[in-house]
């Protein structure tokens, strides 16, 4: 009975081909056009929408990122010119009070010489006259002895 | 008395036999037209229920049908390339959706519970005309894909690298239907036969290693319809330089 209808049998059989196959050929056509219209549109139109989006999304954080690195490049120029601006005053300021140390050093130092100078000056005056006066009271004295000395005579 | 017993037991698994629709002079296989309508309305629901409310946060559903259109798209895609892949991708999708349900419908839904007067219920897939009116469909459509693209200029396909391929080239239009259809109908008819004849001898546990072994081949063979029909589709929308 197999055998029979296996092959090519008039009813029946593995290898029946009648108008199943144009009929089932009109329902995929169909099933195309429906699946077409029901999923593969609707369901493109979302996921190409978000992959829209996400590119989108995704290019505005790039051009964000890379403003963000300009700006914190031209941050960094800025901090490093001010920085050495910085480094220019303060060694300025260092130049100049070490001026005004060394002058007032030596204005001090010229004041004190002079003042010694005067000092030694005036020194010198008063032991020069003293030892002037020492020396009149001397020559009076040795006058009075040397009077004396006649005198008792 | 081998044999006897084949025929006797392959005659209790009915094979070959078809629940006849007459309608005028033309005769239906209406068992093939019943599943597949019960599959396809299934999965039409399916579809609907998916798509019925989208979201650009998918979920549930949508997100299930988001990656089969994704998986399509790639399908198509990597086969017939960027430039025209969009035209063709619900075509190749309905032949894989197609497919894939018959042959998971055929396997895991249990129709021997529905007596017909003759024949029975299956995989329409594992009917020779549904797999005919697929491949010759795909025929159809690479025919179209090439003329609609290329013009005449199409038929340089025949000739491409020598003309000595052209007997070669025009062979392949036979082959290529006829090995499509074959190579899903074997495939679903050998693994309902199979398991029909497991189920049969030994009705306790061995089929079902069988059963899970035919589900993966149906997926298999969906998946490789739909690539060797966009695989056609791409070929002959090729651009040779």
């Amino acid at each position: 009975m197999l055998a029979f209808n296996f092959f090519g049998a008039t009813e029946g059989g593995l290898f029946d081909i009648n108008a199943t196959l144009p009929l089932m050929a009109i329902q995929v056509v169909t099933l195309t056009y429906i699946l077409n219209s029901l999923f593969f549109k609707p369901v493109g139109n979302v996921v190409e929408k978000r992959e829209k989006f996400v590119s989108k999304n995704i290019m505005e954080a790039k051009n964000k990122l890379s403003e963000v690195e300009k700006l914190e490049a031209d941050l960094l120029t800025q901090l490093q010119s001010a920085r050495s601006e910085a480094q220019k005053i303060v060694s300025e300021a260092e130049t100049e009070s070490d001026k005004l140390y060394k002058e007032a050093l030596e204005l001090a130092n010229n004041e004190a010489n002079a003042s010694k100078e005067k000092a030694r000056l005036e020194i010198e005056n008063q032991t020069s006259s003293a030892r002037d006066q020492l020396l009149k009271q001397a020559e009076d004295l040795s006058e009075l002895i040397v009077n004396r000395l006649i005198l008792e005579k | 008395m081998f044999f006897n017993f084949i025929s006797t037991n392959f005659a209790a698994l009915e094979v070959g036999q078809h629940l006849y629709w007459q309608i005028g002079n033309i005769r239906l296989h209406g068992q093939v037209f019943l599943t597949s309508w019960i599959l396809l309305g299934a999965l039409l629901v399916f579809i609907s229920l998916g798509t019925k409310k989208m979201e650009n946060d998918p979920k549930g559903l949508q997100n299930l049908l988001e990656f089969l259109w994704d998986y399509i798209r790639d399908l198509s895609r990597t086969q017939i390339g960027e430039k025209v892949y969009r035209d063709w991708m619900p075509f190749i999708g309905t032949l894989f959706l197609f497919v894939f349900v018959s042959n998971w419908g055929g396997a895991l839904i249990p129709w021997k519970l529905i007596k017909l007067p003759s024949g029975e219920l299956g995989a329409p897939t594992a009917d020779i005309n549904t797999t005919i009116a697929l491949a010759l469909l795909v025929s159809l459509s690479y025919f179209y894909a090439g003329l609609s693209n290329k013009g005449w200029r199409y038929f340089e396909y025949y000739v491409h690298p020598t003309p000595i391929m052209l007997p070669f080239k025009i062979l392949e239009d036979f082959t290529k239907p006829l090995s499509l259809s074959f190579r899903l109908f074997g495939n679903i008819l050998a693994d309902e036969l199979v398991v029909g004849v497991l189920v049969f001898l030994v009705p306790l546990v061995l089929p079902i290693p069988v059963m899970f072994l035919g589900l993966f081949t149906s997926a298999i063979q969906a998946l490789i319809f739909a690539t060797l029909a966009a695989y056609y589709i791409g070929e002959a929308v090729e651009e040779h330089h």
